[in-house]
């Protein structure tokens, strides 16, 4: 299987070349398949090393060679490919393969469609690149790649400079966080003097749980994971990043980069397992990130901004189960995730598809008659998110709020509750988007259609996935198995709870969950379903729907402030700096200027100068005065 | 023998192109630096095969009197700066192609007077001879930007000269006090090491210091540096290249030959200081490249702070660090040579360098933007570009030395992509505007030139190793030398 490791990355980096240089000169046709060829080709390999992974628990190294040395560091470009590698593999190449072909759907008619396949293809080679390099510096060659492209999909119309500021915003976000790595990166160096993720692991033997620089590392390197993964305090520019066209938002805003966060940390989590405090840290951030971003989901109208805040929450209870320990329940987590938020945003991106264009909740409605199948698959995808009873939402979550309620009970009520919001956010979308009486204008209802088959194709894969998906993780007391976590746990082991009342509570949590699940759908038909609801929010409410004017409230504390600093520099550097070297300048004219009155001319002055500087002089080497 | 071809060939071109019609200057110029970055590319293979080679090495009595002798070598760290001259220059020249220049045979004769003098002060390994060529290489300049420049060149031409010029006779007096304490009266780079070496702590100091300034004048840091912005926009496309490319390295090489090895204790009791004073650098300059409306000043500022990073780098006297200075200072002088070049032809196009003018140049010239883009990446230090390497080194090596310095150096990182990416949205991306709307398609030894830079950053990003590999050695005897020093 080796060979074909460097070939899983190379095929997107080529397909990125032939298509960045052919650029509009060939059909978008032609575009759209050498896009999806080499993803196509990728994902084949990936199944070919997951199989043979199955049968192992030996993890693969290939060099590719030696990057760069300077001293005594040194670091290869090289892959690893283990259980943890191989899974996020299949999610990469196989969402990204979906998600190429819906794009070639979606963007159709956009003038630039061609450059989009470049730049799609070209972040599945630095996302591939991240998951596969062997030490913590290829994983940041693709950790900042991924973020390249991040800003150029999100600014992808670069014509509005809404959009624009957007990307830019999510790449200086994401670069606070990668100063964050990048100490890290340098501390882990200093303490072990390797960056090899399995030469780290072969020297944590000797070093003692809570040691305080495992501690401050793990930190660091999880300030990089807020950033990418957009948890608070960095996490703002994710619902921004809405700028970029739909299947951007479901590739790389949901089902992969963000997820990169949680990666690193499983990546590294024998490191993480070290230090209690930083996996405290990470389980609070990553609860409050749930629970914020949640309660914000359930006042906005734009439909790509709900899924935003709902993948802001999603995160959250990812770093909420890594933060317990149960890391294969975080992973476990970003795979049924990956299935139904990329589901719901291509469905989202279907709507648009159909509304001309249109992103507002509340001039949809009603549209369940006229885009049936995009229906059905989106229902599914709600279903899954709300955690239905076996779907893979279900399971994942079930899982993490199990561990949840063994590692604290007050965590356990709030996950458990941010659950329940996400049900009722997600029905109240649903509601408003496919239920009662459509809300546009004539043109846009008169244009409705289902989407093409390029795009509808994707959707109905993803919805079986986001049904099925749950089947490898099934708990014993459904009759199922936990296969996902066994084959992870020689890479991240999953603290395991003996309980006795194990069961009880796993039906009493399925017992809940239906019962929560028939509240919220009456709820939310009552409110939402019947065309009678308030759009425009006041009070706490409009606090909610503006985010909690976080963006206000960093506008107000760093970006105002830098601005300020950085004109105040301005006028200083010119004033201050500049004026005292020019002042110095005029000093020297001026002392020249009185000095040239010493040349009189006269030649007894000049003699009586000379006589009382050789006294001077006679007298100071007399005395030895130097 | 090799030092003086590399030395003369230039020079006698420049003569020769004097002697020739103006039309055929630029052709010879660019003949002349071709076959310069052939001679250097040959000896690169020496060097590999034998750093100790005699024929990279060029001594010759010259004033025994004074105990100097014409003497230079070439070892792997001169060779990076070497290498770096030698690739700008043709680009440099290949730069006016499509361009009319006025009083051709004097620029680029000009032009070439000032290799042979930077290649001078690469390779000097005599103290007079290192003076004389670092005073050699501001002569050509400042004619270039009296004659070349823009509006009120006399005035900030003048200011430059004086303020550089002040900084070399603080060197000139260091330079001779190591000569007065040397063992054999000899300006010899290793007899005045072992001068600065056998010196008191307090006399140490006082070389440290005089040759900082000129070091610290040259690159520049703070608060040396207000000579800088106000030269590079007023001074023709050329000459902007040619001192932010090549010249502020003298000053950076000059901490690495003549400072670091000089005085060894002074380098460890002020380092900190010095750093500090670089961090201010980095950062100052970076916040006040975010309010730049002229795009020139914005790469001026953030050429100071790069620069700032490189010194902090040096002074944290790690192998790594000095590595990475040597790898990052190639960058630099290949990033800001191709965004000067950036500016140069928005300012053909729309007559204009202040970014609040300009705008959806995207829209229009689509590839443009892509070579712009490509070396703004570069310039944020984006993995697999030439940028990255060496801003990694350089923290590393920091963080080493100490973790909050390396904490302060790296918003770098943060302010770097503010500033470069407010530019490229304000000049590249939203709607055109009235000086933007006729912006025309790149010519095509415009085109010709950004490919290859973005080519040399690319492969130097993807293998740093090419310019790492060359000044290893040197670097780790180096380091070696002066922790031995101070046991």
């Amino acid at each position: 299987m080796e060979q074909f490791i460097p070939l899983i990355p190379l095929m997107p980096l080529i397909g990125f070349a032939v298509l960045g240089l052919a650029g509009n000169n060939i059909s978008k046709l032609m575009a759209a398949i050498i896009g999806c060829t080499a993803i196509a080709v990728s994902f084949v390999f990936s199944l070919l090393v997951f199989n043979a992974q199955l049968g192992t628990e030996e993890s693969v190294t290939v060099t590719m060679f030696n990057w760069f040395e300077a001293g005594s560091f040194k670091v290869e470009l090289a892959f690893l490919v283990d259980h943890l590698t191989s899974i996020f593999l299949l999610i990469v190449t196989g969402v990204g393969l979906l998600i190429h072909i819906y794009s070639s759907g979606y963007m159709h008619d956009d003038i630039a469609h061609n450059r989009f396949f470049t730049y799609l293809n070209l972040f599945i080679f630095f996302m591939l690149l991240l998951v596969m390099g062997n030490n913590y510096l290829v994983m940041f060659i693709g950790w900042e790649g991924v973020g390249l492209c991040s800003y150029l999909l999100i600014g992808f119309w670069h014509k509005v400079d809404a959009y624009n500021k957007a990307a830019n915003k999510a790449f200086i976000m994401n670069r606070i966080g990668d100063l964050g790595l990048l100490l890290g990166i340098f501390l882990l160096y200093t303490k072990f003097g390797t960056l090899n993720f399995i030469d780290i692991k072969s020297h944590l033997a000797e070093i003692q749980v809570g040691d305080p620089t495992i501690v401050v590392a793990t930190l660091l390197l999880f300030i990089g994971a807020m950033g990418k993964s957009a948890q608070i305090p960095l996490h703002t520019w994710l619902p921004d990043a809405m700028a970029g066209p739909t299947p951007v938002s479901a590739l790389i805003h949901a089902a992969t980069m963000v997820t990169a966060g949680i990666y690193m940390v499983v990546r590294s989590n024998f490191i993480y397992s070290l230090a209690p405090f930083t996996l405290e840290f990470i389980a609070i951030i990553g609860l409050i990130t749930a629970f914020v971003a949640a309660t914000i989901a359930l006042f906005q109208n734009d439909i790509k901004k709900v899924l935003a805040y709902s993948t802001l929450s999603q995160l959250g209870y990812m770093f909420l189960a890594l933060g317990v320990g149960a890391y294969s329940s975080g992973v476990f987590h970003v795979m049924t995730h990956a299935f139904f938020k990329a589901l719901l945003f291509l469905g989202a991106g279907s709507v648009i598809h159909a509304m001309s264009g249109e992103q507002d909740l509340l001039k949809m409605g009603g549209l369940r008659k006229k885009i049936p199948l995009t229906f059905i698959t989106f229902l599914i995808g709600v279903l899954a998110i709300s955690g239905f009873p076996f779907t893979s939402g279900f399971v994942s979550k079930d899982e993490i709020l199990m561990s949840v309620f063994y590692h604290n009970k007050l965590y356990f009520y709030i996950a458990a509750a941010v659950a329940v919001i996400t049900a009722f956010y997600m029905m109240r979308l649903l509601m408003l988007a496919f239920f009662g009486t459509f809300r546009g204008t004539h043109e846009q209802e008169h244009h409705l259609h289902e989407s093409p088959a390029s795009m509808t194709m994707p959707l109905v894969v993803l919805a079986i996935l986001s049904m099925l998906g749950g089947l490898v993780q099934l708990p014993h007391i459904y009759g199922g198995k936990p296969i996902f976590e066994e084959f992870l746990n020689s890479i991240a082991p999953t603290l395991k709870h003996e309980d006795a009342s194990l069961a009880m509570k796993e039906w009493l949590m399925l017992g809940v969950t239906c019962l929560g699940l028939v509240v919220v759908y009456f709820l939310t038909k009552k409110f939402y379903a019947d065309d009678k609801f308030e759009g425009v929010y006041t009070g706490f409410k409009k606090t909610l729907a503006n985010n909690y004017y976080f963006d206000e409230i960093y506008n107000t504390l760093f970006t105002k402030p830098l601005n300020f600093i950085s004109q105040y520099y301005n006028a200083f550097d010119r004033l201050v700096i500049d004026g005292g070297v020019d002042g110095i300048g005029k000093l020297v004219n001026w002392g020249g200027d009185k000095l040239r009155y010493l040349q009189t001319g006269y030649t007894g002055f000049y003699l009586f100068a000379m006589v009382l500087s050789i006294a001077a002089f006679l007298i100071i080497s007399l005395f030895n005065l130097l | 023998m090799f030092p003086l071809l590399l030395l003369f060939l230039p020079f006698v071109s420049a003569l020769l192109l004097i002697a020739m019609p103006g039309k055929q200057s630029k052709y010879i110029a660019f003949a002349s630096s071709i076959l310069s970055l052939v001679a250097i590319l040959v000896s690169l293979n020496t060097l590999r095969l034998d750093s100790l080679s005699s024929t990279l090495a060029f001594n010759h009595p010259w004033l025994s009197s004074l105990g100097s002798s014409l003497s230079f070598k070439i070892d792997g760290i001169a060779m990076v700066l070497l290498l770096l001259t030698n690739i700008l220059f043709p680009l440099i020249v290949f730069s006016t192609f499509d361009r009319e220049v006025s009083k051709p045979k004097g620029y680029f004769a000009l032009i070439l007077f000032m290799q042979s003098a930077l290649l001078g002060v690469f390779m000097a390994a005599d103290g007079l001879v290192f003076y004389i060529f670092w005073e050699l290489a501001l002569i050509p300049i400042y004619f270039i930007c009296l004659v070349w420049g823009g509006d009120g060149r006399q005035r900030i031409t003048f200011k430059f000269f004086i303020y550089t010029l002040l900084g070399s006779l603080f060197m000139l007096v260091a330079l001779i006090f190591l000569y007065q304490h040397a063992p054999n009266h000899s300006f010899a780079l290793q007899d005045l090491y072992m001068a600065g070496e056998g010196m008191t702590f307090i006399q140490q100091s006082w070389v440290f210091w005089f040759l900082f300034l000129a070091f610290a004048i040259k690159m520049p840091i703070f608060p040396f540096h207000t000579w800088q912005p106000d030269t590079y926009t007023n001074a023709p496309t050329q000459g902007t290249m040619l001192l932010s490319g090549i010249m502020l390295k003298m000053g950076t090489f000059g901490l690495i030959r003549w400072l670091l090895p000089m005085v060894p204790d002074a380098v460890s009791t002020y380092s900190t200081s010095v750093i500090i004073l670089s961090l201010i650098s980095v950062v100052y300059a970076s916040a006040i490249a975010i309010v730049q409306v002229n795009f020139k000043r914005l790469i001026a500022y953030s050429s100071i702070a790069h620069v700032g990073l490189i010194c902090a780098g040096i002074f944290a006297y790690k192998e790594e660090s000095i590595q990475g200075a040597l790898v990052q200072m190639f960058a630099h002088g290949i990033n800001v040579v191709g965004l000067f070049f950036i500016c140069d032809i928005l300012q053909r196009n729309t007559g204009t360098d202040t970014i609040t003018e300009l705008g959806g140049i995207r829209s229009i010239n689509s590839k443009f933007a892509f070579w712009y883009l490509i070396i703004l990446l570069g310039s944020v230090a984006l993995p697999l570009t030439n940028g990255f390497v060496g801003e990694f080194l350089l923290l590393n090596g920091i963080f080493q030395y100490n973790a909050w310095f390396a904490a302060i150096g790296g918003l770098t990182i943060i302010l770097g992509a503010v500033y470069m990416l407010r530019s490229y949205q304000a000049i590249m991306l939203g709607e055109t505007k009235s000086k933007t709307k006729a912006f025309s398609a790149l010519s095509k030894s415009e085109s010709l030139l950004l490919g290859i830079v973005a080519i040399i950053i690319v492969v130097c990003g993807v293998f740093p190793k090419l310019i790492l590999d060359l000044s290893a050695l040197e670097v780790k005897t180096m380091m070696n030398a002066l922790w031995n020093s101070k046991l």
